[in-house]
């Protein structure tokens, strides 16, 4: 029994609408049978891989794995979009570190299929384009769901860290800073902010943990963007900075988080920890 | 008074062409759109050929252009192009309008598509390099090519810059330097053009043809910002993509698909070019002049209905094509159908149309492209269907005769929706061109059906 109700029903709503916007008013290059090709995949691989794991089935992560995927991953051939939506949620339950997964899973179907597809699948970073109004509406959105998962100190260290390497470049280089400005206003900037970086199951334990990641992942998106002038360098960066989360944690460590209700496969919800520095502690009541 | 122009004027818009059945259905004229460049980008790996065309009118002396350009660049990277191609390009890939014509209700059907198309003095002497020299200016090479004089500057900061450009006669907008001090600090090279009034008597033209540079680098842009600094108004460029992989979107803007596929009242026929701009302008408000348009996406091997035909392999390789080789189809033969299974000589050519109208405050930053894995076709097509007019007597030519002035006040309400005309006007223009309307039967013969 929680005495609240799990933010992830609130992030499962947000997503649904923000790929209901995408799909029939700023016209994704994706369908919205497409999508539910995408969210029943995830659905399926994680009913099956809760037989396998002998758990819980809990449709809550997968349909918001589902949903995240349709958000960004955009492919002509629907077996692909299938075998990605598989590969994020089966990643979650075999890629892992001490009983915690590595991967945000939708980070990593995108990463991996860049990196194994990039002739059949491609990201549009420019499809939210940088409307005002859809910038309101997903920080509006966004910030309850972070504020729901108890997680808004890593959006908003990384909002402030990737802030810094925009104005800061632009400063750098004499931009007028309507450049930086056009930039922090993209869509996916925020999308990214609010729903991936703060997955709270693949990122650090401790607070301090947690605003180092994000300066490392804002800085590895400076380097992909303006170093070697490549795209989705946030999606990239990310995947990268995962794999130094046990090196941080280890560093410094907290409470391992927990969803109420469970989802995932078993590990070590509550880590030892000799400090509980963070601001939260996952707490069924 | 010398011009300072980053993009080059030029006006498109469709035309002209063979039009698929022989005959062409619209005619526009090519200048409707003001201000507008034309710029071709082929694009595999971190090679790029920039096609630059323009439409310049004015005293050739008065032509010059500042191209920021991410490497260094020699003589051999640089080429003067057939301005037919981009013609063809652009009629090839401009938006089309198709036309069918109904069938006789009374027999079995046996529909019929017919489209058509929518229609010297520069080269600096010792002095001047030393005045450059002075002013931070680095003169990094000169060349004559075709009728153009073509020098590649670096510089250490904007001021020198600017008036190292306004000594040699370029007019530099305020404004400029900011912009040109951030491409300097980029490390950005520029490449600074004229026409050679010689050259150009000798070569014999009449008018400006294509600058082309080739160069490699992982920045897969377009430098859009010099150009918004002084201009009035908002500036039209369309982009010709040429890749091998699939289709080409912003990274930075939206890029979004021209309204395609709509039925839209026979008079269109007559003016397509005003409704085309019509169409874009009404376009670019609804998108608040945010977004790029993609306006036709292909494979470059065939096209259906084909505006104009493909590119040939030759007029590919002059717009840079690099990657074409042996493996082309023999001859040069272009398809104009799709290849039923993977032929062995097919090129790999996709090419994207982009248009976009743009000023400063929309699109604050330099356009920022992607090569997509996205290999579905895509065109901007509008359809005229003719009303069938004979005067059979059929159960089904009565049905057919009812839904007509449905099918007609729906075609007037969405041409009304796309260009943003009056729909009364469209009323009105369709009573007059459109027969059918007036022949057709209406509520007030219902009975007629009853004890048939």
């Amino acid at each position: 029994m929680t005495s609240r109700l799990d933010p992830r029903y609130f992030q499962m709503s947000v997503l649904g609408l923000l790929l209901s916007y995408g799909v029939f008013y700023l016209r994704f290059d994706m369908t919205w049978q497409r999508a539910a090709l995408i969210v029943g995949t995830t659905l399926a691989t994680q009913y099956l891989c809760s037989l396998g794991w002998k758990i819980p089935f809990d449709y809550r992560s997968a349909l918001i794995s589902g949903f995240s995927l349709s958000l960004f991953l955009r492919t002509n051939h629907w077996e692909l979009a299938v075998f990605a939506a598989a590969i994020a949620i089966l990643s979650k339950f075999t890629i892992r570190v001490k009983g915690k997964h590595l991967f945000n899973p939708t980070n990593f179907a995108i990463v991996f299929m860049m990196i194994f597809f990039s002739r059949q699948i491609w990201v549009s970073p420019g499809q939210w384009g940088n409307e005002a109004i859809a910038a309101c509406f997903m920080l509006g959105m966004g910030s309850l769901v972070v504020h729901k998962s108890r997680r808004s100190d890593i959006t908003l260290a990384f909002l402030f860290f990737w802030a810094a390497v925009l104005f800061g470049r632009s400063l750098w280089m004499g931009e007028p800073m309507t450049i930086p400005w056009h930039r922090m206003q993209s869509g996916v900037v925020l999308l990214f902010a609010y729903h991936m970086i703060s997955d709270p199951k693949s990122t650090p334990d401790s607070r301090a943990g947690r605003i180092l990641f994000s300066a490392l992942v804002a800085a590895g998106a400076g380097v992909v963007h303006f170093a070697l002038f490549r795209n989705n360098g946030l999606l990239w960066s990310l995947a990268a900075c995962h794999l130094l989360v046990p090196f941080i944690d280890k560093i410094l460590p907290d409470r391992r988080f927990q969803w109420d209700g469970g989802g995932d496969p078993p590990g070590r919800p509550y880590a030892t920890s000799t400090r509980n520095g963070g601001s939260y502690a996952p707490v069924p009541s | 008074m010398r011009r300072f122009l980053l993009s080059l004027l030029l006006l498109t818009v469709p035309l002209s062409a063979h039009a698929f059945c022989g005959f062409y259905v619209a005619k526009a004229d090519t200048k409707i759109f003001n201000k507008a460049s034309q710029v071709a980008l082929v694009r595999n790996d971190d090679k790029t050929v920039l096609t630059m065309a323009n439409d310049f009118k004015g005293d050739p002396k008065e032509f010059a252009i500042v191209v920021p350009v991410p490497t260094f660049i020699t003589k051999e990277q640089i080429h003067v192009a057939d301005k037919a191609i981009l013609d063809h390009l652009d009629a090839y890939t401009a938006p089309r309008l198709v036309e069918y014509f109904d069938p006789n209700p009374c027999e079995i059907p046996r529909p019929m598509a017919m489209a058509a198309p929518a229609g010297s003095a520069m080269m600096m002497k010792d002095g001047a390099v030393e005045r450059a020299k002075s002013l931070g200016v680095k003169i990094e090479a000169q060349y004559t090519v075709g009728e153009y004089d073509i020098l590649i500057l670096s510089a250490k900061e904007s001021g020198g810059l600017e008036t190292w450009l306004k000594e040699n006669g370029y007019k530099i907008p305020d404004g400029a330097g900011p912009v040109l001090q951030s491409y300097i600090n980029q490390n950005i090279k520029f490449f600074v053009a004229k026409v050679n009034l010689k050259e150009q008597n000798k070569l014999g033209f009449s008018y400006l043809r294509p600058l082309q540079v080739a160069f490699q680098s992982p920045k897969f842009m377009l430098p859009i910002r010099l150009g918004t600094v002084n201009a009035d108004g908002p500036q039209e460029l369309f982009i010709y993509a040429l890749t091998k992989k699939g289709r080409v979107e912003t990274t930075n803007y939206r890029t979004v698909k021209l309204p395609t596929g709509m039925d839209v009242p026979i008079f269109v026929k007559d003016e397509f070019a005003d409704f085309y701009k019509s169409m874009f302008n009404t376009q670019v408000k609804k998108e608040d002049m945010r977004v790029l348009f993609t306006e036709y996406a292909w494979d470059m091997n065939w096209c259906d209905p084909c505006a104009a035909d493909p590119l040939s392999d030759d007029e590919l390789k002059q717009l840079g094509v690099f990657w074409l080789g042996d493996t082309s189809a023999p001859g040069g033969a272009t398809r104009v159908m799709p290849p039923s299974r993977p032929v062995g000589g097919a090129k790999e050519v996709f090419v994207t149309r982009l248009h976009v109208r743009y000023d400063r405050d929309h699109f604050p930053e330099d356009l920022v492209f992607q090569e997509t894995s996205d290999r579905e076709n895509f065109q901007g097509r509008y359809v005229l269907r003719h009303a069938w007019t004979g005067g059979d007597k059929c159960e089904a030519a009565a049905n057919y005769r009812r839904q007509l002035s449905d099918r007609h006040e729906k075609e007037a309400q969405t041409l009304a929706s796309l260009t943003g005309w009056d729909v009364n006007d469209i009323r009105r223009k369709m009573k007059l061109s459109a027969k059918p309307d007036q022949t057709s039967s209406t509520d007030s013969d219902w009975y007629k059906k009853i004890w048939k």
